[in-house]
């Protein structure tokens, strides 16, 4: 009865997500007396996923599943749970594990937690603390299933070494021409550029750049910081920037240790969706924007006198460190 | 075709959230209910296919009468029927099993869900209801067209966006990009006056279990002041980043 979790992969290696639901599993696990297997769909090394406390990994290598697939996903993952008499499936707040985990909990008959923080609460009635309400409240969820799915927030526990056996072994569930009815026909991802669920830090700019002429400082100073770059509501809806980049309630979530804002106001919407940062920093002219009430350091200042001097010390910084 | 559009009546974006009955229920006390704005795109989206390709709409919700304004919204938007689940939205499995028995009675072709709600933030709705219907489902959608039985599909995914084809029945976890912000509707006059003669039809729930159960809520603890660096002196705020926060 291990603790059952799906490690993701891109490219044959383990995504940051993946090595963090590891070591959440592993808590878990000894939280119930019980060990950790991981599923590992076409992914990297299993001795890797032993450095953070899987005992063992159910390993399968399938052609058909070279790209992701929700239901065929969910449905080799069921599989293993079954194989494996999981009570409890830990996945990430992925998008491909947000989108599986539903599928996989009908399948499983399981109730399902997503957006959880931390540890469970109890093992016995079995309670995880969520976010709620976009992040203005969290909530203690109760699972009253035998089998129970929980979908662990990006960044909420974060990677913890803890060497265990990390054992491959094959695993060849059997698949049906049902779990294929969607059939991908392109992938557009930017290789080149870090995305907002997976950056450790995230600067954005609001409508107080002025124009989108403007965001060359914003892509400068993520790079220097190794940051993804995002954008306010209003931004995105004059079509300053893509889509993609907007952050906030009906936007992407960011759970990032380092959050930027610049010229963002700070309107409750926004928030909401960065609340999960760690670290937010805040640069606007308006001492009265809402932002300063929830950000940790803030500079009133004019952005574009502050941004540019930012980065240069910031360059110093890096070279120094290095 | 048929679509089934599901509406979740959520807090207006602004709400302030508070807790009632020694922090176990959403104090509803003051607070505006609007139509969850990730089912309002796809109701939007659905509103094109009525207008260009003939398509009936009919949207759904699974709570209480207090939730009937926000189905008389989304039939003054220019749905042709509602629906209303009459029972208490438990947990996300409960109001997918609800739905699902609406989707198979009705018979559609194209269901389109938020891809979460805003207040409970589960995100399980859709996915669920694929699962317990067996048909094909797009999470994260924001690109939908329908040619006869076949739909094409984009998503968003971490990093970028990734286009499919699916037959119909399909199930759809939809958000902004479907349409543009500028693209959505605010019920004019003559539509109020519609909806109120569109049929809104009353049916009682399916039994169905709780997997979940809310047990408590909290509110995030207080925020500690903000720190203000002088702009004259960005050498403190990276010492700040770099010692203090340690994020650097």
């Amino acid at each position: 009865m291990s603790v059952l979790v799906y490690t993701e992969s891109e490219g044959e290696k383990f995504k940051k997500a993946a090595l963090e639901v590891a070591s959440y599993a592993k808590e878990v696990a000894a939280m119930l007396g019980t060990t950790v297997t991981a599923v590992s769909i076409n992914g990297g090394s299993s001795s890797e996923l032993g450095a953070y406390g899987v005992d063992k990994v159910l390993e399968v290598k399938n052609d058909k599943l070279s790209t992701f697939n929700a239901k065929a996903y969910a449905d080799v993952i069921k599989q293993a749970v079954e194989k494996e008499q999981a009570k409890v499936v830990i996945v990430s707040s992925s998008a491909d594990s947000k989108f599986l985990a539903p599928l996989l909990s009908v399948h499983l008959n399981a109730g399902y937690a997503p957006n959880v923080v931390a540890l469970p609460e109890e093992s016995s009635p079995f309670k995880v603390k969520r976010t709620a309400f976009s992040n203005k409240a969290f909530n203690i969820t109760e699972i009253t299933t035998d089998v129970k799915v929980v979908g662990l927030s990006n960044n909420a526990f974060g990677i913890k070494e803890n060497a265990a056996a990390g054992a491959s072994e094959a695993f060849e569930p059997s698949l049906s021409d049902s779990d294929f009815g969607i059939e991908i026909t392109n992938i557009d991802r930017a290789t080149d550029k870090v995305s907002i669920a997976d950056a450790e830090i995230v600067v954005s700019g609001g409508r107080g750049l002025k124009g989108p002429e403007n965001w060359g400082m914003v892509e400068d100073l993520a790079e220097v910081l190794g940051a993804a770059t995002a954008c306010s509501k209003p931004v995105s809806d004059l079509g300053w920037r893509p889509h993609a980049e907007h952050v906030g309630q009906t936007g992407k979530p960011v759970a990032s240790n380092l959050y930027i804002a610049i010229g963002v106001s700070g309107a409750i919407q926004h928030l909401a969706g960065i609340n999960a940062s760690k670290v937010k920093v805040v640069i606007n002219n308006d001492p009265e924007a809402p932002f300063f009430k929830a950000a940790d350091y803030g500079i009133v200042g004019d952005a574009f006198e502050v941004v540019p001097k930012l980065i240069e010390k910031l360059k110093e910084f890096k070279s120094n460190n290095a | 075709m048929k679509i089934l559009v599901c509406i979740s009546h959520v807090p207006d974006t602004t709400s302030k959230i508070n807790f009632t009955d020694g922090e176990t229920k959403f104090d509803t006390n003051g607070v505006q209910f609007v139509i969850n704005p990730n089912d309002e795109f796809g109701l939007t989206r659905a509103m094109w296919f009525k207008e260009k390709q003939g398509a009936s709409v009919d949207v759904v919700n699974v709570g209480g009468a207090e939730t009937e304004p926000t189905l008389r919204k989304a039939l003054a938007i220019g749905a042709d029927n509602a629906i209303r689940v009459n029972t208490e939205a438990t947990d996300g499995f409960y109001v997918a099993r609800q739905l699902t028995k609406v989707v198979q009675d009705g018979g559609y072709d194209l269901v389109i869900a938020g891809r979460e709600s805003i207040d409970y933030n589960g995100g399980m709705v859709p996915g669920m209801i694929a699962g317990l219907t067996g048909a094909n489902f797009v999470n994260t959608c924001i690109g939908l067209e329908v040619d006869g039985d076949t739909a094409t599909v984009t998503r968003e995914i971490d990093g970028g966006k990734e286009t499919s084809t699916a037959k119909l029945p399909l199930i759809i976890g939809g958000q902004k990009g479907l349409v543009e912000e500028s693209d959505l509707r605010i019920p004019n006059m003559r539509g109020i006056m519609m909806a109120r003669k569109k049929p809104l039809t009353v049916v009682d729930p399916v039994e169905a279990g709780q997997e979940t159960k809310a047990v408590q809520f909290q509110k995030p603890a207080p925020k500690g002041e903000v720190t203000l660096v002088a702009p004259d002196n960005i050498d403190q705020l990276v010492e700040l980043l770099h010692n203090e926060a340690k994020v650097i």
